[in-house]
């Protein structure tokens, strides 16, 4: 009865073991590594160029950052804090006011120290930072697949470069099977013109990027923004290094001290087994 | 020349004359008399006791951090997560230890629904607990404003909300439980004031009372046998053994070693429990003009939020929002009623009929459902699922004294089973 | 007949448990203790502080009255005739040597300070807090017919001279304390860091 009642438990907490992820554009997913110190100074770097003049990391502070990344505190202060005054212990603050952004873009854009956290995981800003392409109908000529209709311009187009959405697109026609049909006589795969959503159901990449418009490739783009979203990983939760790192200790400690307790306990156990 | 044993003995024999603490030592641990049967369903009341004071240090900690005002309360979370030396391990001591402790209540919960553990004379022990989980509810409840993220700002923003559905008073009773028009830093501060001082109190009060009620009678144990019927000349159980050492030692010492490891692999490598102990949306501060996507309160009030939300049509002039605030707060009370409800002759389920099992089975498996219900967005088929759950939950309760008076038991032994 | 507690290993096993347990107990402490240092935000509130005194003229204390850990920081630039004065008034002094701890290794001297000509002191009466007034020309004054330049505090009467030095006789017990701090260039002073420290 008690293992049928275990059974039962554990059948119900399977479908609890996934937080329901809300529809939409299907993620890229990248493993975060906060232990690799050149990614997140790199990630660090890009943040400060591109993204702090709007957006603040205000619950962090500089020498956090600098002690984290392996950074010493006069380059920090030198090559990451723009403010010549600044203090190495100051928060990670900005002097975009509310009112103004508000006027510029139509919303304030939020701070983003915790927005790793809050977008469950760095697997977001990667994709979003890497999903713009031109629309004429926004009024900053850019949208998102992600973020639909989202009021923040293509910051990064520099490096990018400019990303177009077709409305229709030739891709490989598949068969019932899940292959690729091919044309049998010049063996290439045949294609069919599929547009809208459909390209994106299908599991195909809705945007093409303009060729050298940009002054990175795609490659050492991904690169710079996989770094970055990995420095959002970090800064959403810098103490995940010590708690990763103490959490082994305790574990080895306790288990340690359960041989102990469970020695002991068996002793009087054994005793009054006999009583 | 006294010895350093001697010397001990004159002090306590002082304190003593003074204040009965040897006396109630051997009270309630070494002659306390335990069943010598408990099993692991029985550990679940002291891993409760440690999880509580877990709960009071590292809250009381907390508060010396923590700024307890709209303005200042999320910046002060990130202040203790990141500035305050060891902060974050004390944040999540509190956050996990939130949801262990529901984890521990309610499988004590399950031992006493199991076991009978609420029969005479022990209905009062049971009631008791009830109103301890009745508070650990409430202080759930307060303490997951206090972080003033948007999860916490609409969480409290709809359960305040239900107030509104009682009929004529509803909205003036918003009001003033909110002490605003709207959620506000007033309504936090006086949560404050009410998750740190005034339920902590009330816990410690009534789980003081508790474990004196349990005392005053003897535990129950898995056969539910009376080990108080067979004595030896001098009055103890013969079934009976000393609490201390051999339940403490023998048994409670290892479990809540256990326990931690488990509560440490938790909290130090899962300590948002994928979205469940720490929801995403509270990752941003309260906005009362941003709606998270999918409101949903914390994981363990879940199966009630599923009740709530299962009424869907009013009756006789009252709102439906009415009615789902009724069967919510009736599934709660009829759990204080269930030694009343049952009528079976034996305590035990090791030795009740077939028909307790299966509603036992039953009432465990429609909260799980509806617990997960709880969690995701509702539609046409899981609000039908949820209505079905919660006719399934209720049929345990209602339906008692009636298969608990039919069904066929089998003989209980006169002493326990090893 | 033996009652097959081994009690060897029962005590071996409760004193292991114990002594492993007390190790674990020390070990849940450090984060409630710990939790009691100096925050992140208090460290960078404390952090040491740079004092520009290019323009500080002989004679003068440096306004506005800078502060360091929300301590007031006097920065005085001494004439010679200043330091000359300091010699003629040694046995009035209640610490003339400096023996108390109320300033750095480097501080420990006839001038109580690195360089002679720049004084560098907490501007707080060591007697109860009040701030004393700097009083550097030497002129005869309502609390002192002989006063010789330094401060005096207006709360109690204390008098310090112009190395902050505490006199005989008054409230205060100890000369006025010098903070840490070092030259970082010939006009740049950073309040909160020793000599050595980079």
């Amino acid at each position: 009865m008690k293992r049928a009642l275990l059974a039962t438990l554990l059948l119900i907490s399977l479908p609890l073991a996934g937080f329901a992820a809300s529809s939409g554009y299907p993620l890229d997913h990248i493993e975060p590594d906060i232990h690799n110190k050149a990614s997140l100074q790199s990630g660090l770097q890009t943040y400060m160029n591109y993204c702090m003049g709007c957006h603040s990391l205000q619950y962090q502070r500089y020498k956090r950052t600098a002690d984290d990344l392996g950074i010493p505190e006069d380059l920090m202060l030198e090559h990451i804090v723009f403010d010549p005054e600044g203090q190495i212990g100051e928060l990670m603050t900005n002097t975009l006011s509310a009112e103004h952004a508000k006027a510029f873009f139509g919303a304030a854009p939020p701070d983003l120290t915790l927005h790793s956290n809050l977008k469950g995981g760095p697997d977001w800003i990667y994709t979003y930072l890497r999903t713009f392409y031109l629309d004429d109908s926004r009024p900053l000529g850019v949208n998102n697949l992600v973020f639909e209709n989202v009021g923040m311009p293509h910051v990064l187009a520099g490096l990018q470069g400019t990303q177009v959405r077709p409305e229709c697109m030739q891709l490989p026609q598949k068969a019932s099977n899940g292959g690729v049909m091919r044309d049998p006589l010049t063996d290439e795969a045949m294609t069919t013109e599929t547009c809208g959503q459909e390209i994106v159901d299908a599991g195909y990449y809705p945007l093409e990027l303009v060729e050298d418009s940009g002054s990175l490739t795609p490659e050492a783009y991904d690169q710079v923004i996989y770094d970055l979203a990995n420095f959002m990983y970090y800064v959403g939760e810098p103490a995940r290094i010590d708690r990763t790192r103490i959490g082994v200790y305790v574990l080895l400690f306790l288990a340690f001290f359960y041989v102990f307790a469970w020695l002991l306990g068996r002793e009087y156990q054994k005793e009054f087994h006999k009583t | 020349m006294a010895t350093l044993g001697q010397s001990l003995k004159g002090v306590m024999d002082w304190v003593d004359a003074r204040l009965p603490v040897t006396e109630t030592y051997e009270k309630h641990m070494t002659k306390y008399w335990a069943p010598k049967n408990f099993n692991i369903w029985y550990v679940f009341g002291v891993l409760a006791t440690v999880v509580l004071v877990n709960q009071l240090l590292t809250g009381i900690w907390l508060t010396m951090s923590y700024v307890p005002t709209g303005e200042g309360a999320f910046a002060s979370v990130e202040y203790i997560m990141r500035d305050v030396e060891y902060g974050w391990m004390l944040r999540y001591m509190h956050s996990t230890g939130a949801s262990a402790f529901f984890v521990v209540v309610y499988l004590h919960m399950f031992r006493g629904l199991m076991y009978g553990s609420y029969q005479k004379p022990r209905e009062l022990i049971w009631v008791l607990g009830m109103l301890i989980y009745l508070a650990l509810m409430a202080e759930g409840f307060f303490g997951y404003l206090l972080p003033w993220g948007n999860m916490s700002y609409w969480g409290a923003q709809v359960i305040v909300s239900l107030a509104g559905a009682i009929p004529v008073v509803g909205d003036d009773l918003m009001t003033w439980v909110r002490g605003d028009f709207n959620m506000s830093g007033i309504t936090l501060n006086r949560f404050f004031a009410l998750h740190v001082v005034l339920v902590p109190l009330a816990l410690i009060v009534l789980v003081f009372l508790h474990i004196l009620a349990l005392h005053e009678v003897g535990s129950n144990n898995p056969d539910g046998v009376d080990i108080k019927k067979h004595t030896d000349e001098m009055g103890k159980p013969l079934d009976g053994i000393q609490f201390h050492p051999f339940y403490t030692i023998g048994h409670d010492l290892p479990a809540i070693i256990l326990f931690l490891f488990v509560f440490c692999a938790v909290m130090f490598f899962y300590p948002d429990g994928g979205g469940y102990f720490i929801e995403h949306p509270n990752y941003e501060p309260a906005d009362p003009l941003k709606t998270p996507e999918l409101i949903a309160p914390v994981w363990y009030y879940t199966p009630y939020y599923s009740m709530l939300r299962a009424a869907t049509f009013p009756l006789f002039g009252m709102t439906a929002k009415f009615w789902g605030l009724v069967v919510m707060a009736g599934a709660i009370a009829i759990l204080f009623v269930v030694p009343w409800l049952d009528r079976s002759p034996v305590r035990s389920m090791r030795y009740k009929g077939l028909p307790s099992k299966i509603f036992l089975a039953l009432l465990v498996i429609s909260f799980c459902i509806l617990g997960y219900l709880g969690t995701v967005h509702p539609t046409a088929g899981r609000t039908v699922l949820a209505q079905i759950c919660t006719a399934i939950y209720f049929s345990y309760f209602l339906l008692m004294p009636w298969y608990t008076a039919v069904e066929k038991t089998k003989p209980v032994p006169e002493r326990v089973t090893p | 007949m033996s009652d097959g507690i081994n009690k060897g290993r029962r005590n071996f096993l409760i004193g292991a448990t114990t002594t492993v347990g007390s190790a674990g107990v020390v070990g849940v402490a450090v984060p409630f203790l710990g939790s009691w240092n100096p925050s992140a935000k208090a460290l960078a509130a404390g952090a040491p502080i740079k004092i520009d005194i290019s323009k500080l003229q002989p004679g003068e204390m440096l306004g506005p009255i800078p502060a360091w850990r929300d301590r007031p920081i006097f920065v005085i630039l001494r004439t010679e005739s200043m330091l000359t004065e300091l010699t003629k008034n040694v046995s009035q002094l209640a610490d003339p040597e400096s023996a108390e701890p109320q300033q750095p290794v480097y501080a420990q001297n006839d001038t109580r300070s690195i360089k002679p000509e720049l004084l560098v002191l907490v501007g707080l009466c060591t007697h109860l807090g009040c701030s004393p007034k700097p009083r550097p020309t030497v002129e005869p004054t309502d609390f002192d017919p002989n006063w010789r330049g330094g401060f005096y505090c207006p709360c109690h009467g204390s008098k310090f001279d112009l190395a902050g030095r505490v006199y005989a006789g008054v409230p205060a017990p100890t000369n006025l304390e010098v903070p840490p701090y070092r030259y970082e260039s010939d006009s740049v002073i950073v309040i909160g860091e020793d000599e050595g420290t980079a």
